[in-house]
């Protein structure tokens, strides 16, 4: 039964990771740019939603309605103002710039908000539990999972059931052909970024609600963001999220056989992949 | 002659240190048929590139509809009206038949052409909307990239080599549904290798040679001695 609970507890960790990671997929998807500063982006959510919650009193998941747009707003000016111009044949610029946004963002955490780890309060909610068939489940996890499915869900509907969508995809595919369809590049970026950050800021309200966190947390959060993307396989959002399920059940068992195998069995089983399959395991059909 | 709806004064064009265009001066007038012919490398479709946004030029160097559009970028002169079917179709493999068509409607003109009327002209199209654009013939392929082109009802439009790559039956369907796509008084220009099918459908032609206006006159009057000395730059 133990074993049972691990992979379950696993499962809905996995959501958290698959949350962490949809951004990520999201971005390199539609302008192939890898986003160094994405943990950070987590990260900077998280106090922003500390923020909004001990300034206005209210509830962590009502600050979501402040720190979801504030967070796009933030995708569409860093996109146009900065990232856009990093783009090109070359993949070093974007990988350096966003590495030094990194480093920018958690020394202005570090001057704004100090080294002291903080964590969100959301009441009741973070300790009720349900039974379920012999196990008990925590509610946050089991809604944090909700969450994540249907995040995912919903940018599947965007990408594949919208004129957003079509514009993301078709500017993936050839940006020059999509200019000539009327389609503003550097627009049709912001959006992406902006919808991205907006997803980064559910990743990082429910983050700040499970654990306590610092400036100095953003690094291991992207690791696990990229490790379900690759286990996940590129393009594929479903497989994100398989990604971080397979990423959080690794975890547990590996915290269950001894507490200090957590983030090692994780990255093992990463590596497990990479190396059976390295173009992931639900990588998107090519054409 | 009416006010040309497009003029090109002095074009040029540049591909880093290489000069594909030298000083090109062009007039076309509204619903008239151009050909541009030349041969491989004279510039036909840096010319085209140029007039669409994609390669960029002083803003005076491109006039359209009385507006300079030289230095606008591709996004800004689609929305103006001006539409290219680019070489070698360049169809969106990530989007299906119909989404392919749909986008070329991003720019929400108003006009005669829409979905229902690109499966009129295409029925085989409607057949194969929900396909990926990837599994049909290169002649289908051609037709989705003249529709996706038609869907953003242009006032000008602007062919690139709509014969290159297919068989002579499927370049025939394709040249028999020309007239009824331009005869809603939409400008174009047709940049083709097969100068006859280019002359067939056109009342003016353009030769470029090296990147430069070799001959240029009504379709009628030029003879098949003018376009060879033009075409290649020696004497027949």
């Amino acid at each position: 039964m133990d074993w049972i609970s691990a992979i379950v507890q696993g499962t809905l960790l996995g959501g958290l990771y698959a949350l962490f990671a949809a951004g990520l997929s999201l971005i390199f998807g539609v302008m192939r740019l890898v986003n160094i500063a994405h943990g950070d982006l987590i990260v900077l959510a998280a106090y922003m939603g500390l923020s909004t919650t001990v300034m206005l009193g209210i509830h962590p998941f009502v600050a979501l309605l402040i720190v979801m747009p504030v967070m796009a707003g933030i995708g569409y000016v860093l996109q146009r103002g900065i990232l856009n111009r990093t783009l090109g044949d070359d993949i070093l610029p974007p990988l350096l710039v966003t590495f030094g946004l990194s480093v920018i963002l958690q020394n202005a955490l570090l001057e704004a908000y100090s080294a002291d780890p903080q964590k969100m309060n959301a009441g009741v909610i973070e300790t009720a539990s349900v039974p379920v068939g012999g196990l008990t489940l925590g509610v946050l996890p089991l809604l944090t999972f909700g969450i994540a499915v249907a995040v995912i869900a919903g940018l599947q509907f965007i990408f594949y059931r919208t004129s957003l969508g079509r514009a993301f995809r078709a500017t993936s595919d050839n940006s020059d052909i999509a200019q000539l369809m009327g389609l503003n590049k550097t627009h049709v970026f912001g959006m992406a970024m902006a919808l991205a950050l907006a997803v980064t800021a559910i990743a990082g309200i429910l983050l700040g609600i499970r654990t306590s966190f610092d400036p100095s947390v953003g690094g291991a959060r992207l690791i696990f963001g990229f490790e379900a993307v690759i286990i996940g396989g590129l393009g594929n959002l479903w497989g994100t999220l398989a990604g971080g399920v397979i990423l959080g059940v690794a975890q547990t068992i590996g915290a269950k056989i001894d507490p200090g195998w957590q983030l090692l069995a994780g990255h093992i089983a990463f590596l497990v992949v990479l190396a059976i399959r390295p173009q992931g395991l639900f990588p998107r059909v090519s054409h | 002659m009416p006010d040309p709806v497009l003029s090109l004064r002095s074009l040029d064009a540049h591909y880093g240190d290489f000069q594909a265009l030298f000083g090109i001066d062009m007039d076309i007038s509204e619903g008239e048929v151009v050909a541009i012919i030349g041969a491989n490398g004279a510039g036909k479709t840096t010319l085209l590139r140029s007039i669409a946004g994609l390669l960029k030029n002083e803003a005076a160097q491109v006039t359209y509809q009385g507006g300079s559009i030289g230095a606008l970028r591709a996004d800004q002169v689609a929305h103006k009206g001006i539409a290219l079917v680019p070489e070698g179709r360049q169809l969106f493999p990530s989007l299906s038949v119909e989404e392919n068509l749909l986008i070329g409607a991003q720019t929400g003109r108003a006009g005669p052409w829409s979905l229902d009327k690109v499966y009129t002209l295409f029925p085989i199209l409607k057949e194969r909307k929900d396909q990926a654009s990837t599994t049909l013939s290169g002649g289908q392929q051609q037709m989705v990239a003249i529709g996706r082109a038609l869907m953003a009802n242009p006032d000008l439009i602007l062919f690139d080599e709509i014969s290159l790559g297919l068989a002579p039956v499927i370049i025939k369907s394709i040249y028999d549904a020309l007239p009824s796509i331009v005869g809603d008084g939409m400008t174009a220009m047709i940049v083709e290798q097969d100068i006859s099918k280019a002359m067939s459908v056109s009342s003016r032609v353009y030769c470029l040679q090296e990147g430069r206006v070799s001959l240029t006159g009504a379709t009628n009057t030029i003879s098949r001695d003018d376009i060879t000395r033009a075409y290649f730059g020696v004497e027949a």
